[in-house]
């Protein structure tokens, strides 16, 4: 990190260390005593509390297992779906409609129905989080290989190049920066999903635990998760960034931070 | 994408083949003569679109001959250059590159597009550019490397084999894109405006870099400019196009001493004649 950068970044932090603290003197200030909101101090010793014992680290592990496999199948599916209409125009045009009907259908309005087939569990979770993280995958990549610049096609037809080799050579590296855009999206998306669909109904991780933890009417708990939600949350998008930058160092960064 | 679909087409055209052709001609000997026609129009009219774009072009280009086309915008320059690189097939008569028809693109005629900052693959460093043309051409692994340094350093990009695209000037961009057809070892190189977008010191020293290319492999150059003065500078010969439809209305023959020089050349007494001569025409053939 440079200089600016870091002073920068002591900037930012000066807003909410600032809030933080405002909440911490006032509540003490007026004996916070409450069944909903807990002061910042009493939210860190309870997240130091879950972590000791365990019972956060399950939560999560839970839950990073529903994101990842849901996120791989997403990306799976959308980027499948995307390159086969994105090559073909013909397919494109014969499924388009039945695509345009079934991606505004929120992904959350299928937890009942998916429940009923799969029953409560990480399959249920799998499913909706695949379904809600394949539109935005199929989307980009679809209008990803309709983007791809003409001129090249030309230079694989000068030099002879076969259609496997054009999609290896051609269509996939010159797709790659925006494949992986979606998929950071996929990932911010699938975390959503994944503890909505727990804190409505399925009995597991993160947003479970905040469900248990709000029903023992502990908000310094509550809080807790949440707050370690955020920080998962934040980290993930962090390390795609990284990921990004090393990745695809020629394309001048495609999404800056 | 574009060219795969027009493949077809040549194809299907193959059968409507005139009866008489220059390959049925009987050959007067001089096909296999060092030196003969390596290209040639052969009674050749492009439509697209149902209108005429070209119509009735004739003409042979020597083996490591370099043509310059000039001709106003619309006259099809670009279109000329597109029938020798199998991208936009003629509608009637033959386009012919060792008395072959030229039915599709084929490695041994390379194309400079114009507009290298499309041309290249940014995702791949200057090297690997390079190396896009052997792997088409299935070249071993194993010489690649010395090939590729050899090839960046004859274009004057010696140091810069690690550099992507985004990170070179369009002068360096345009050097590496010309390195990248050297490596398919072409016969032709089919140049459209490749120097247009350049400031004028850097396309000076390109434009020596083709005169020297062509001197020691023997290449043979189509090149399409709308540079009156380029076009002299490199050609042997100059062909002027016409509009409407496009169709050669003269061409000149550059007789001026190599190796050229940019500025005794540009000074020569025959270079100016031809300038104004050049200049004239076109003036003339603007309405
Ligand atoms: N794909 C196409 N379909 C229909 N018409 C075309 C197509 N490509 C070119 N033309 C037409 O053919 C004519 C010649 O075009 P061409 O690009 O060969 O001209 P040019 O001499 O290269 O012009 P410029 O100097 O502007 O590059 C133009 O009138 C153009 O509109
Ligand atoms: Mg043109």
């Amino acid at each position: 990190m440079t200089r600016p950068m870091r002073s920068a970044a002591l900037r930012g932090l000066v807003v909410p260390v600032t809030l933080i603290a405002t909440a911490e003197i006032a509540g003490r200030a007026a004996h916070l005593d409450s069944l909903t909101i807990a002061l910042p101090s009493h939210i860190v010793v309870a997240l130091a509390q879950a972590l000791a014992d365990g019972s956060l680290l399950q939560a999560t592990a839970e839950t990073l297992w529903a994101v990842l496999a849901g996120v791989a199948l997403g990306t799976a599916f959308g980027l499948a779906l995307g390159l086969a209409l994105g090559l073909a125009r013909p397919l494109d045009r014969l499924l388009a409609v039945l695509i345009e009907l079934l991606r505004p259908i929120p992904t959350v309005a299928l937890i009942p129905l998916v429940i009923l087939v799969a029953g409560l569990g990480y399959l249920t979770e799998i499913t909706i989080v695949a379904f809600g993280t394949m539109w935005p995958v199929f989307v980009i990549s679809r209008s990803a290989i309709l983007g791809v610049e003409p001129r090249l096609f030309e230079v694989a037809d000068a030099l002879g190049f076969s259609w496997p080799q054009r999609i290896q050579k051609f269509v996939l590296p010159s797709i790659a920066p925006r494949i992986f855009l979606a998929f950071r999206l996929a990932v911010g998306f699938a975390l959503i999903i994944a503890v909505t669909v727990e804190i409505t109904t399925n009995p597991l991780g993160l947003g479970n635990a905040m469900v248990v933890a709000q029903n023992a009417l502990n908000p310094a708990l509550t809080l807790a998760v949440l707050v370690w939600i955020g920080a998962i949350g934040w980290l993930f998008s962090r390390l795609l960034i990284i990921v990004e930058r090393v990745a695809f160092p020629g394309m001048g960064s495609a999404v800056r931070s | 994408m574009i060219g795969y679909n027009k493949v077809s087409s040549v194809l299907a055209r193959g059968a409507m083949r005139p009866v008489e052709s220059p390959a049925d001609r009987p050959s007067g000997g001089s096909r296999a003569d060092p030196g003969a026609d390596l290209l040639e129009f052969w009674r050749v009219d492009v439509e697209l679109q149902g209108r005429p774009i070209l119509s009735g072009i004739d003409l042979s280009i020597r083996k490591g001959e370099i043509v310059c086309v000039v001709g106003p915008s619309g006259s099809g320059k670009t279109t000329m250059l597109r029938t020798l690189s199998g991208f936009t097939p003629p509608t009637a008569g033959q386009v012919l590159f060792q008395g072959q028809e030229i039915r599709k693109p084929r490695r041994d005629i390379a194309i400079v597009f114009q507009d290298y900052g499309r041309a290249l693959l940014p995702w791949r460093n200057a090297a690997k550019n390079v190396e896009l043309a052997m792997e088409a051409a299935n070249k071993p692994r194993a010489g690649r490397a010395a090939e590729i340094e050899r090839l960046l350093t004859l274009m004057g990009l010696g140091g810069h084999a690690d550099k992507y695209p985004a990170q070179m000037s369009g002068g360096m961009q345009q050097r590496l894109q010309i390195a990248r057809c050297l490596a398919q070892t072409p016969s032709v190189i089919l140049m459209d405006e490749p120097f247009g977008a350049l400031d004028a010191m850097t396309r000076q020293t390109l434009q020596d870099e083709v005169l020297k290319l062509v001197a020691a492999m023997q290449t043979t150059v189509f090149f399409v400019t709308h540079d009156l003065e380029e076009a002299i500078y490199l050609a042997d010969r100059v062909i002027a196009l016409q509009p409407n439809p496009g169709r050669i209305a003269r061409i000149f023959d550059v007789d001026l001493p190599s190796p050229r020089d940019q500025i005794s050349t540009r000074e020569h007494p025959a270079f100016l004649k031809l300038r104004r001569q050049l200049f004239d025409f076109v003036k003339g053939a603007e309405p």
